[in-house]
């Protein structure tokens, strides 16, 4: 009996509390504008999905101390999706029953398939309701062409447009004559691997693709037999989209075999891969990314130095170095300043075509796809950078080329339906 | 066709031995203690942790002996604090226990040293080619990592069957009363046990840590393979276990690196498929699964393993 009423008592308490807790939220949300953050959290990708909520939420604050969005405050709510695509659609419903309208998801192409297709079906049930999702990393060029949605916007370059550029690149390099392709065996890396072979016949025939090697995703842990067959086809440079240990392992056991290859890689720069390669990687890893930290420097933009050093003072070892999702945010609240609201059929009609100036370059979302276009870098890991290094490796990234945003373009076949204006 | 068998063997035998590393602590703690260790690989992330952490006042040679003494310590809590009050609930119990201590190992990892790798590296002194053939080096961690494991192999050998100390260990687990009205602490030989074999998973650790890389995902990464290794030789048996490590390592290795298809073979006998079917996908691709698709054989044909001691 003592029991039972000890177990009322509490679930009283339990109740009083969260009706309290849904009070203050409900009151919070008049006046804040929230933003879904749906990555994963938990789980061996967690690195990744901790530095977006710690990025996403030092751009908020920023945003917030400037005034905000049409004066309400901007808050980022984290789901943990736990990188899959079925958990992340549970996160969207819950975001939804949040009352959440923007939601904001990097992490894997797979998910965001899902996710294009979770938003469509709900706001086509629920017009009143209705959600923007805004990808900022999911580079499956399928997302603006055959799969584009009026309601998502992605503002990283797709895995087309960056194989175009690094490409474009290496058909310049006179000394390349060998390349090796070696990816990860899935839609990224198989993406990457006919792009890649296709682009280069046709961008300087002369070069001979010596290999082409799919491997499983993230479960090699020895990479020496794919260095002893780059080592005996003679490559002399090697394209591959792999990312996270997938890359640092492959970048040590070619340097520790004493491979002499540069390495053109999508994610050099991602958080944890530049420790992860350490001295390996030294005046071979190259990266193509619309930001590195040093351009700051070399573009004399002392408010960008200034908010990456106080977000490395609050979060060291991580750094700031996807100005992609500032960019993200600061579009977002451009759109809405110029629609006047924040419901998001507006907001998406503003966002189409918009421009903004970067400081790198002016960015243009493209009307057509939603693919936002924006000036892109190849850098070199490198001794010799300007200012930050790479996650205290002593190596830092030197831009070797500038590509400005017209040139990084790829047509789109997309044909988006637009829902009507009230 | 020469070049690339060398460089194979030489990449799967030391893949082997790493791989071995892990599992000797696995297959002798479930061996003598009959505890099927889930967070054996938990142990061999928290030995490179300890490495980097150690290493960074007492250099790489004052990590190889202390980190994997720290090891065996937490090992050896773990046990006497842990492992024994579950052991009188049986052996599920003690299974869902070392279950729940991966998460709790993995959680307390990322506390303690973050989610971005920590720097270590391999020390400098061990840092160059060992040598060269046909333009690859070979660098001389390796070297050491293969010597390492060698010798680890034939301490543990000796240390089971030619000492009386190990007579007393294997004893206590077939005659555990006999043992104890002999005089013997049986409790405390299970806590050196355990100890024992979180110390060498832990030194596969220190080892590994640095030739691959040190991040909280490390001990995911290894946690399958170990056990595919152990149950491949036999639960329990040592020499099972380093047979098995080399197996697979060798089969791995070789397998990445043939680049054509069993249509491609079939194609040589007259009878073709197009290249599209799964049978014209590279050997390549399957290399990773086989180490699996050799479990599930063995399981079938031979359930004990190749030198495992029981039927269970």
């Amino acid at each position: 009996m003592k029991y039972r009423l000890h177990l009322l008592t509490r679930a009283a308490i339990a109740l009083a509390v969260s009706m309290a807790f849904a009070s203050t939220t409900a009151l919070a949300a008049k006046d804040t504008i929230k933003i879904g953050l749906i990555d994963p959290l938990s789980g061996p990708f967690a690195n990744i999905g901790d530095l977006g909520v710690k990025g996403f939420t030092s751009i908020a604050d920023h945003i917030n101390e400037e005034g905000g969005i049409l004066g309400k405050e901007v808050e980022i709510v984290p789901f943990d999706n736990k990188g899959s695509a079925q958990e992340s659609l549970q996160n969207l419903q819950e975001a939804a029953d949040e009352g959440i309208q923007y939601i904001t998801q990097g992490l894997g192409s797979n998910v965001g398939n899902a996710l294009v297709d979770g938003v469509e079906k709900h706001n086509r049930r629920n017009p009143d309701k209705r959600i923007i999702y805004l990808n900022f990393a999911a580079v499956d060029p399928a997302l603006t062409n055959e799969k584009c949605s009026f309601w998502h916007f992605r503002f990283d370059a797709n895995s087309a447009m960056k194989m175009k550029v690094i490409t474009d690149y290496m058909a310049d390099q006179e000394q390349i004559k060998k390349v090796f392709l070696i990816n990860q065996d899935y839609s990224h890396g198989q993406f990457i691997s006919k792009a890649g072979k296709e682009l280069l016949a046709e961008k300087r025939p002369d070069i001979e693709i010596v290999g082409d090697v799919l491997h499983p995703l993230g479960k090699v842990k020895d990479f020496s037999p794919y260095i002893s067959q780059i080592k005996s086809s003679g490559a002399d440079a090697v394209i591959t989209g792999n990312w996270g240990n997938d890359l640092a392992l492959l970048v040590k056991a070619g340097a520790q075999a004493g491979l002499d290859v540069n390495y053109y890689t999508y994610y050099g720069s991602l958080v944890g891969t530049p420790r992860g390669i350490g001295e390996a990687g030294k005046g071979k890893v190259k990266t193509i990314t619309e930001y590195q930290e040093n351009l700051a420097v070399t573009k004399n933009l002392s408010d960008l130095q200034e908010f990456q050093e106080n977000f490395e003072e609050k979060y060291a070892p991580l750094e700031f170095n996807v100005l992609r999702t500032k960019t993200e945010m600061e579009m977002l609240a451009k759109a809405m300043e110029k629609a006047g609201t924040t419901d998001p059929l507006e907001v998406a009609y503003a966002m189409e075509g918009m421009t903004l100036e970067t400081g790198l370059g002016k960015v243009t979302m493209r009307a057509k796809d939603h693919q936002m276009l924006q000036p892109l870098f190849i850098s070199t890991l490198s001794e010799d950078y300007e200012k930050y290094d790479a996650e205290g490796t002593g190596l830092g990234w030197k831009t070797n080329i500038e590509i400005p945003a017209d040139e990084t373009a790829v047509p789109s076949s997309c044909d988006m339906e637009r829902p009507p204006r009230s | 066709m020469l070049e690339s068998f060398i460089f194979s063997l030489l990449n799967g035998v030391l893949y082997g031995m790493l791989l071995f590393m892990l599992a000797s602590g696995l297959t002798l703690i479930f061996g003598m203690m009959g505890v099927l260790n889930f967070a054996h690989a938990s142990f061999y992330m928290l030995g490179a942790y300890c490495a980097y952490s150690i290493s960074q006042y007492a250099g790489f040679w004052g990590a190889l002996v202390l980190a994997p003494i720290v090891v065996g310590l937490v090992g050896a809590l773990t046990e006497r604090f842990g492992l024994r009050n579950v052991h009188k609930h049986g052996h599920v119990a003690e299974l869902l226990f070392t279950f729940g201590l991966v998460y709790v190992i993995d959680e307390l990892v990322v506390l303690l040293w973050g989610r971005v790798p920590v720097d270590y590296n391999i020390p400098g002194i061990l840092d160059f080619t060992l040598f060269s053939i046909y333009g690859s080096d070979f660098p001389a961690y390796r070297g050491f990592i293969l010597l390492v494991a060698i010798a680890m192999f034939g301490a543990i050998y000796v240390l089971l069957v030619r000492t009386r100390v190990g007579m007393i260990i294997r004893a206590s687990l077939s005659h555990p009363d006999m043992v104890g009205a002999l005089g013997h602490n049986v409790p405390r030989i299970f806590t050196l046990v355990f100890a024992f074999g979180t110390g060498l998973a832990g030194l596969a650790g220190v080892m590994a840590g640095n030739y691959f890389i040190t991040e909280p995902g490390m001990a995911y990464a290894m946690g399958p393979i170990v056990f595919v290794v152990v149950i491949f030789g036999g639960l329990g048996s040592l020499g099972g276990a380093f047979v098995a490590s080399l197996i697979i390592g060798l089969v791995t290795t070789f397998a990445v690196g043939m680049n054509y298809s069993i249509a491609d073979l079939l194609a040589g006998m007259g009878i073709t498929f197009g290249q599209d079917s799964v049978l014209g996908v590279d050997l390549s691709r399957f290399g990773l699964m086989l180490p699996y698709l050799m479990m599930v054989l063995i399981l079938i044909v031979r359930p004990r393993g190749l030198m495992g001691a029981r039927e269970s």
